[in-house]
């Protein structure tokens, strides 16, 4: 690995200010079968994307503050008028008109619910969450949508109610800085550097 | 609750009838580290250009445009790999096209084809799809496939999709199997019968004699999915030729009718809302109305149970075809098994079996080439070749491949495309002593379904003889 600083970046005035290094080179490599002959190479690369939230940073925003945002479609004219939209979504699906950005942090402390589950020990490149995962998919009271997100305390169970913990300590400003526990788990359970919001 | 218009609903015109003229595959396996991608392609070439005795100089002569279907330029690592494959296969200059809807990418690329040839626009298309999925380790393949869902939303969690398929999976085995050892027994039969099946094919990579406990005793990837629950990852291509009527029958005797509808659904299963279920020919209004007081937590659709992508492909290719009832309309099936649970839930998104019960299609033996039960032919067959479990899911290939595989079955030529010694010599397999010929006898009709990760995208392809054609239902 290159000593080079990682790349970092910054907007200004609507335009992108890079700093260090976005991609690290490294040479290919032969690869030869049992008889030495060339069969192809290696071709590594170490690359940091630039990715832009748009109208969801506000949601990813409120993870690090303790707070679940959602959407609602305020269009009196359109058929999903009142819905809430959790994951959050910036426009509604059937009109397109603008959504209002909702805090659901309560709705989901007072009535949050495992609607499926499931527990893997397997994970993709990448991961970085402890294994094995306990994906929970939660439902809200009165939204019509339902949520995936993982379990750090207990087991899962369909019907289980669950409330959520955001990571505000040392937010990544992923969807990983939510994460759900049992209803009634003391905040000593909780994993380090999350809080009950 | 959502609602579809009239518009919407519309079922699917064609300005003329389109032909399957021929179609082939190359081997398929994990690695095939010995060949390049092309290789693989102009291999599928040549056999499907052989299969109706051309060249392949002679079968290019006719094609017109060109359709290709490549799910991941991550794991071929070139962009516009179409226009890879395009030169080597020599079809300059006709115009091209390259089609993407993950695990449907083979059946969107008929999709496109079928269309182009319906539409006028050509008489003669290339439809051809292909995966490599060997350039990286499995690891890392699995994080690929996980940024086929929401990069911000899903795919940092654990960056494994069978993560984001493992939780409907869950709620189909809680709510419509009842958490019950009969119905994980069921589940792991289609395992069995599938990669059994794909002994029996020399392009398969995943043949194996095992048995309900064998898959049972398979260490768990998320309960109740077990490592033989699922699909492969593999390398490899397949191609199909589309033709309108009178170039089909210049080229072939015995050219078959295709159709091809596509349906959709949201790319995170969090964002389904509730809706009505939409009913095929062989369902009634009425019929589902209980649902939920016979299976407690089932009466919300599509939900976590069912495909609405898979039930909008059938909505509209039954009835383009004539379809009524699957079962007694079609003479076999090659479905989407990227996992057992999701080839139950699809026989009824497809209508072989209603909403809840799709396990009987399994334990009846319907399924079967032969009903173990009473030793007759199965009523309906499904994934001879040995599916996405036993066979290959080269993704952008897959939904031709099966596609090409039912039409071997309604040619009646399906012994001849699996049983030569020379195939099996060639591939470097070992074909087993008791390789038995799977073809369906007197199939006229047949389907293949082609899916994409939770169900964001379905094409339901439906081939049919020429002399057995069905009257178009649109009711």
């Amino acid at each position: 690995m290159s000593t080079a600083k990682r790349g970092k970046v910054r907007v200004e005035r609507g335009r992108y200010r890079l700093d260090g290094q976005f991609h690290f080179p490294y040479p290919n490599d032969p690869i030869r079968n049992e008889d030495g002959v060339l069969m192809g190479i290696t071709n590594p690369r170490d690359l940091t994307h630039i990715h832009m939230y748009g109208g969801e940073a506000p949601f990813f925003e409120g993870l690090g503050q303790g707070k679940l945002l959602g959407t609602r479609c305020d269009n009196q004219n359109c058929d999903a008028n009142g819905s809430i939209f959790i994951p959050f979504r910036i426009h509604c699906p059937d009109c397109l008109g603008k959504n209002t950005i909702v805090d659901m942090t309560e709705t989901a402390q007072k009535g949050a619910t495992v609607h499926t589950f499931m527990i893997t020990e397997r994970t993709g490149a990448f991961n970085t969450l402890p294994k094995p995962i306990r994906f929970v998919n939660v439902e809200f009271e009165g939204v019509p949508t339902i949520l995936m997100g993982y379990l750090s305390v207990g087991e899962p169970e369909i019907g289980m109610k669950v409330v959520p913990i955001f990571n505000t300590t040392k937010p990544s400003y992923t969807i990983l800085d939510l994460s759900w526990v049992p209803e009634g788990t003391n905040e000593s359970d909780i994993p380090e550097g999350f809080t009950f919001g | 609750m959502i609602k579809f218009s009239d518009k919407q609903l519309k079922i699917p015109q064609m300005q003329r009838p389109v032909f399957l003229v021929t179609g082939g595959m190359s081997k398929f396996d994990r690695s095939i580290p010995e060949k390049r991608t092309e290789e693989l392609v102009i291999d599928s070439f040549v056999e499907a250009a052989e299969f109706i005795n051309k060249t392949p100089a002679e079968l290019k002569e006719y094609i017109h445009s060109c359709y290709y279907g490549h799910f991941a330029d991550h794991f071929g690592d070139q962009l516009l790999g179409e226009a890879v494959i395009h030169d080597r296969l020599g079809l300059d200059p006709l115009g091209n096209v390259g089609i993407k809807t993950g695990g449907a990418t083979g059946g969107s690329t008929l999709w496109e084809a079928f269309k182009a040839v319906a539409s006028g626009y050509s008489d003669c298309v290339l439809a051809m799809g292909w995966e490599r999925m060997d350039e990286v380790p499995t690891d890392e393949g699995n994080n690929y496939i996980a940024s086929a869902a929401d990069k911000d939303w899903e795919t940092p969690l654990g960056h494994i999709y069978t993560g984001y398929y493992a939780v409907m999976a869950q709620k189909y085995w809680q709510v419509f199997g009842k958490e019950e050892e009969s119905f994980r027994h069921t589940m792991a039969e289609i395992a069995v019968k599938n990669r059994g099946y794909a002994r029996m094919n020399p392009h398969a990579q995943g043949p194996m004699d095992i048995t309900v406990e064998d898959v049972l005793n398979s260490p768990v990837v998320a309960y109740p999915l077990r490592a033989l629950d699922c699909c492969l990852m593999s390398v490899g291509a397949s191609c199909a030729i589309l033709c309108d009527e009178k170039t089909a029958y210049e080229l072939t005797d015995n050219p078959l009718i295709i159709y091809v509808s596509a349906g959709s659904h949201t790319l995170r299963v969090a964002d389904r809302r509730d809706m009505d279920i939409p009913l095929l020919p062989n369902e009634s209004p009425d019929q589902y109305k209980d649902l939920g007081e016979r299976f407690p937590g089932g009466d919300r659709y599509p939900g976590f149970t069912s495909f609405l992508a898979a039930r909008m492909a059938a909505y509209y290719g039954y009835r383009m075809a004539g379809v009524v009832d699957p079962t007694e309309d079609l003479d076999l099936v090659e479905l989407h098994d990227a996992f057992t649970i999701s080839d139950i839930q699809t026989y009824e998104d497809i209508g072989i079996r209603p909403y809840g019960e799709g396990r009987t299609y399994v334990e009846s033996g319907d399924c079967y080439h032969t009903n173990p039960h009473t030793g007759e032919p199965g009523k309906l067959p499904s994934n001879l070749c040995g599916g996405l479990i036993g066979c290959m899911h080269a993704v952008g290939a897959t939904g031709i491949m099966q596609t090409v595989e039912v039409g071997q079955h309604i040619w009646g030529r399906w012994a001849e495309m699996h049983e030569d010694q020379s195939k099996w010599d060639r591939f470097g397999r070992t074909k087993p002593d008791d390789w038995t010929n799977l073809q369906v006898e007197g199939a006229k009709r047949g389907l293949a379904i082609s899916h994409a990760g939770v169900g964001s995208h379905v094409t339901a392809t439906i081939l049919v003889h020429p002399d057995h054609q069905l009257e178009r239902n649109e009711s």
